[in-house]
């Protein structure tokens, strides 16, 4: 298991995403309102690219010195009566998460919301351990009832409507009401209420941990995370060891940030900050307390031209600007990671092999490097991608590498060019309905599916020119 | 406790960075510090305005009042959320507002209302769940993002804002800062001085809510589903 998502080819992915309406309807209109949340926010503030240089600053800074600032942070962890893990790779993660629950005898597992998690293919590991594993994010639990990847990473479930959901639910929990929102949402509390009661372990990601003092802290609306966190017994919170800031006035920039970027709030409902296990006498928290600090491919990026793809935070601020994530959606990435920085970041993680289209899925506008609120020069990453494709791993496609070879011949003999642009007007007649084509011929077909390509003029420019000078020089 | 596999782990981070391990990292003065700038020279009022405009965005009703009639808005909202079973902190504030003359009566008219009482366990939990109102203080009170700030101990569990149907936040004034700049260096200093940071820290901003299902803004989804703060 790995950031990868099914095993469809991209252009099956792609063409899957263009021709589901309802999904491209709501990701334009969630682009929309994100978009709109953010500039506000951002407005509102007056001087956002201090606050985007200040973040860059502190992001560039922790990285530099990640290794300093993770001992700092197990330190501290383990001080507050925490047990810390480095876990090198995906498994590693998974077989420590696994003996604790089964230490435990845990039967009932109660997650938040974490893209970490669905990286190292957790829930699959404690099943395979015999724990129910209930995912307690609203967009989550729809997803987990419905078998189905998420496919963006702040509003997992977006390419569901509501139908959709209310069918999952009656199908799969015996939901019986309308498919109005509240109606869904409420249903949710009461069934889930039951599993957080009734849980052996939270499990939980981390947006930011504090290295100085050891607080996890939690960024969320639903406050499912806070009932994972001080329901069970047993917590266990997993980060990519990225995913810390040296001290709190680094964190509380960071923070306004990131629900700024995310989806234009001065803060979440629940901003929550935990260190280490319940203290003497409390009743709320966990007596045992495990942190999971991941590598699983990151330590590769780092001191490469790539590094700045760690400082990312994940609030999707790029995901929302992008047009070509507008019309394909997050499925179509492969990866659980979707948009501008899945692109960037996939194939860092899981190597070319499996992703090497995705720094194509771009038109490199750079609206993603613009609104990144740690100014990751996420377009220009692509760009150095696509080079490395080409000419590095040399895997650009085979059609791709024949048609160059067979355009530098044509070009650079001008005779060759001189007949082509003399057929084209005759050749493409079959198709020219009034100076314009609607439905070109074979790799034509690609643009006139879209939009009308027009009809080559009578005349080339090389004779037009010709015949010009001719005229000025008998006037 | 525990701390496994950090050696090797480690190693291989400074290696990658391209250098032996650092001992010792001065966090470096940033070239610029716009979080200081918000609301800066604002007075107490100022402050106040900002809180009650940002409540609205919030979905939290706001009560701007003072000591002398504290015990009657509380009641009056207490009614309002149709509470027959409250939970609050255990905290020397109530007694000190005089709120604790209104839990009694409260209990003579026959309602429930459960102090949190470390000693009894679980129990507060379970007495939480099915509460009608959670009731407790703001230690420290975002303007800017109308946000009540928590540190939760054993005499203030951290269920009391979460479990209950509904949420009171009493704010004193004097708790009220600009931002979560400030916050941060409280707990900051708090830190620096030897003092324990809370095991859970809860910076709260209104009800839960979620836009999970085709981007609709549902107030009220695991958390409490209505809130209100009542200034003093």
């Amino acid at each position: 298991m790995s950031v990868k998502i099914g095993n469809a080819p991209f252009h099956n992915r792609v063409q899957d995403g263009i021709e589901n309406d309802f999904m491209r309807k709501a990701v334009s209109s969630a682009q929309g309102r994100f978009r709109s949340g953010r500039r506000n926010a951002a407005e509102e503030l007056g001087d956002w690219e201090d606050w985007r240089t200040l973040g860059e600053e502190i992001r560039s800074h922790t990285l530099e010195n990640i290794d300093f600032y993770l001992e700092k942070l197990s330190d501290a962890v383990s001080n507050r009566g925490g047990n810390v893990y480095f876990a090198q790779t995906a498994e590693e993660a998974n077989q420590y998460i696994q003996d604790i629950v089964k230490r435990k005898e845990a039967k009932k597992i109660v997650k938040s919301k974490s893209m970490v998690t669905e990286e190292i293919g957790l829930n699959a590991a404690l099943e395979e351990v015999g724990g129910e594993v209930v995912e307690t994010d609203l967009g989550e639990w729809i997803l987990q009832l419905d078998e189905d990847p998420p496919s963006h990473i702040v509003t997992p479930a977006l390419h569901k409507d509501k139908g959709q959901i209310r069918e999952t639910f009656s199908k799969k929990k015996g939901y019986e009401k309308t498919d109005d929102p509240e109606e869904l949402a409420l249903f949710a509390r009461e069934q889930l209420r039951e599993d957080f009661l009734s849980a052996d372990v939270g499990i939980t990601g981390c947006n930011f941990a504090v290295a100085e003092s050891g607080a996890i802290t939690l960024v969320t609306n639903e406050g499912n995370a806070r009932l994972a966190t001080a329901l069970p017994d047993t917590q266990i919170s997993v980060m990519g060891m990225e995913r810390l800031v040296p001290t709190w006035e680094d964190l509380e920039v960071m923070v306004s940030l990131l629900t700024r970027a995310a989806v234009g709030q001065k803060l979440t409902s629940y901003v929550t900050s935990l260190t280490g296990t319940r203290l003497e006498g409390e009743v709320d928290g966990p007596e045992e307390f495990h942190l999971v600090i991941l590598d699983n491919g990151r330590s590769k990026i780092l001191g490469t031209e790539f590094q700045a793809a760690l400082h990312c935070i994940r609030c999707a601020a790029c995901i929302n600007v992008c047009p070509v994530y507008r019309h394909v959606g997050g499925h179509a990435y492969g990866s659980i990671y979707p948009g501008p920085i899945g692109a960037v970041l996939t194939p860092l993680l899981d190597g070319y092999d499996d992703h090497k289209e995705l720094p194509y899925a771009s038109s490199l506008c750079a609206a993603c490097t613009e609104a990144c609120p740690v100014k990751i020069p996420l377009h220009e990453m692509l760009i150095r991608h696509r080079q490395i494709i080409v000419e590095r791993e040399n895997k650009a496609p085979k059609m791709e590498k024949l048609m160059m070879k067979g355009y530098a011949k044509w070009a650079s003999s001008p005779a060759a060019y001189k007949l082509s642009t003399k057929v084209a007007k005759p050749g493409l007649k079959p198709w020219t309905e009034e100076e314009t084509i609607s439905n070109g011929p074979g790799p034509l077909k690609g643009w006139t599916n879209a939009r009308d390509f027009p009809a080559p003029s009578k005349q080339s420019f090389r004779s037009w020119y010709k015949s010009r000078r001719k005229r000025e020089e008998s006037e | 406790m525990t701390i496994k596999k950090r050696e090797r782990f480690l190693e291989n981070l400074a290696s990658n960075l391209g250098r032996p391990r650092v001992q010792k990292v001065e966090r470096p003065q940033y070239s610029v510090s716009p979080q200081q700038n918000v609301y800066r020279g604002y007075s107490m009022d100022d402050l106040m305005d900002v809180l009650e405009k940002q409540c609205k965005a919030i979905h939290t009703d706001f009560i701007n009042t003072d000591t002398t009639n504290l015990g009657k808005i509380l009641l009056d909202t207490i009614e309002g959320y149709n509470g027959n079973a409250i939970i609050t902190a255990n905290d020397p504030r109530f007694q000190k507002y005089g709120i604790e003359d209104l839990f009694d009566s409260l209990r003579q008219d026959g309602k429930e209302v459960h102090v949190w009482n470390s000693e009894k366990g679980k129990d507060n939990q379970v007495f939480a769940e099915s509460a009608d109102v959670g009731i407790t203080f703001s230690d420290i009170t975002l303007a800017e993002s109308g946000t009540v700030t928590l540190f939760n101990d054993k005499n203030n569990g951290r269920s009391i804002s979460l479990l209950p149907k509904t949420y009171i936040a009493l704010i004193p004034k004097e708790t009220i800062v600009p931002r979560m700049t400030q916050a941060a260096q409280i707990i900051q200093k708090a830190y620096k001085e030897g003092h324990a940071v809370p095991s859970c820290i809860s910076f709260i901003t209104g009800p839960s809510n979620s836009a999970d299902i085709e981007m609709n803004l549902i107030v009220g989804v695991h958390g409490p589903i209505k809130v209100t703060y009542i200034a003093f």
